[in-house]
């Protein structure tokens, strides 16, 4: 026990605020994409099904060293944020964020697509004929039907971004208190051949993204819905 | 009154048709569009209803134009005054009954009203997965009319349910019309349920209106006396040697009918009176 009184804890804390942070925006953010992906027909759909699916299948490090140049420096998204807060995106907290948001777009956006796609037509329609707009229908109806696809997406986002490496070592680098991470800080301990230190922080880790896991799927056993 | 004249392009199984419709309704009149499924009589509802859009045409309500393609004139389901009963109930899953007709129109007082009316008082705060069949179809009618429709559409309402409660429902609806003063327009493919419910019945084959009318001049042919005929249905055969015996249910009493046409257990037929002897005809 010796190890946990000298343990350094700012990487976890680090690591719930850009996990609570990124999930609390994408949730937004999805919700409003997916809405538009699920009910609306346009030509370019499948471009944007595959941009946010694309996550999915880079390498981390792909994706990382794209942000960075648009981060950077020389990149608009780091020219624009220096110009409002004073410093660039990269190898900033603000910079993770963004990046996570971003890297764990497909682990929100498709369960809410399926989601969305799973509410009956009749009922958005006798919302509307019952004289309810689209935001209204959206709010009182659509969502609270999909209780279990936005718990799904938000564990999912929420786990993802417990445990992202690649691009916050791509975005972040590894500054305590700033941009490192538990699992940037594993990476450190391990570097160093501190293995205990590496060791407690794996397992904390692990402990919490199953219990995590663990709550919502008995959760959400309980709020399937009927139609 | 509500002036429909609308024409809409249509993919069925055998290729492309105009749904092609011209009618009126009077305030107060249960009208009923019959036809055979596939020939446009849910989209007819739909196209009021402002759920699907006409290729062109005009809706009219009391006056208030509704849609008019020459104008550019669609109003969205929203702006029109419309109550609207879906064949699968569309209850929102979420809601109490109490709550699913509050959601419509809040006004507690009214929703204690008609839920009284239609006696599901007692089932206010149940959620609808928790109801049968024919209750979940009663809470969509109340839902229906909190907003004070001036027209209710309902698209076979009660296809899902079982012909005991079908048959029972049909009274009900026939009374809620008219103690609520409704104007109503049905889509059914059930002869028995048209027959019961409206004044006047639409035809309707490929798009167009075959026949307008009141049901009994639509469904029945001339060669049964009117004065005494019932609708009923064969419920069991007895063949004998030259005749068949025909047990029939005419509204809850059986009767045995010696029949000559070629029934089957389930036809629904009319029961009339020729000369001295009781004739039965099968409904096509």
């Amino acid at each position: 026990m010796e190890v946990l009184k000298t343990l350094e804890w700012s990487p976890f804390v680090l690591t719930f605020k850009v996990a609570f942070i990124t999930t609390f925006l994408l949730l937004i953010i999805g919700i409003i994409i997916a809405y538009f992906l699920s009910y609306s027909k346009f030509k370019m759909k499948s471009v944007f099904e595959a941009l946010i699916a694309l996550p999915l299948v880079l390498p981390p490090s792909v994706l990382g060293f794209y942000l960075l140049l648009i981060m950077g420096k020389n990149g608009f998204l780091g020219k624009f944020w220096e110009k409002i807060a004073g410093h660039y995106l990269a190898f900033h907290f603000e910079g993770i964020v963004i990046a996570s948001i971003i890297f764990s777009f497909p682990f929100m956006v498709q369960p809410l697509i399926a989601g969305f796609r799973s509410i009956p037509k009749s009922l958005i329609e006798a919302s509307y004929t019952l004289g309810k707009s689209k935001l209204k229908t959206l709010l009182y109806v659509i969502l609270p039907n999909m209780k279990a696809s936005i718990i799904t997406g938000i564990t999912l986002t929420f786990a993802h971004t417990l445990g992202e490496f690649g691009v916050v070592l791509m975005i972040g680098g590894n500054i305590e208190g700033e941009t490192r991470v538990v699992s940037i800080a594993i990476y450190d301990s391990v570097e160093k051949l501190d293995y205990t230190t590496a060791h407690v922080y794996s397992a904390i880790l692990f402990g919490i993204s199953f219990l995590v896991l663990f709550i919502v799927y008995s959760l959400n056993r309980k709020l399937e819905v009927k139609f | 009154m509500i002036k429909v004249d609308v024409k809409k392009k249509l993919f069925g199984p055998d290729g492309e048709f105009w749904l092609d419709i011209d009618f009126e309704i009077e305030k107060n009149e249960f009208l009923a569009v019959f036809g055979k499924s596939g020939t446009g009589k849910t989209t007819l509802l739909r196209i009021i209803a402002g759920l699907e859009v006409a290729d062109e045409g005009y809706i009219e309500f009391n006056g208030k134009v509704y849609f008019d393609s020459r104008r550019g004139i669609n109003l969205p389901p929203q702006k029109r005054n419309i109550g609207f009963v879906f064949q699968n109930y569309a209850l929102f899953p979420n809601m109490t009954v109490y709550q699913n007709l509050l959601y419509a129109y809040n006004d507690k007082k009214k929703a204690d009203e008609i839920l009284e009316k239609v006696e599901l008082y007692q089932l206010k705060d149940r959620y609808p997965s928790t109801l049968s069949g024919g209750q979940q179809q009663r809470v969509a009618l109340a839902r229906a009319l909190m907003r004070n429709p001036d027209i209710l559409l309902l698209d076979e309402p009660l296809s899902a349910l079982d012909p005991s409660i079908r048959s029972k429902l049909q009274e009900e609806l026939k009374s809620i019309h008219k103690n609520f003063g409704l104007t109503s327009l049905i889509v059914s493919h059930d002869i028995v349920e048209v027959f019961k419910l409206a004044d006047r019945v639409i035809l309707i084959n490929k798009g167009k209106i075959e026949k307008i009318g009141k049901p009994r001049d639509i469904f029945i042919e001339k060669q049964i006396s009117g004065k005494f005929s019932f609708y009923a249905e064969v419920i069991d055969i007895m063949e004998s040697d030259i005749l068949n015996i025909a047990v029939l249910e005419v509204n809850g009493n059986l009767i045995e009918v010696v029949v000559d046409e070629d029934l089957k257990v389930g036809d629904r037929v009319l029961v009339g009176v020729k000369g001295f002897n009781p004739i039965v005809k099968k409904l096509k």
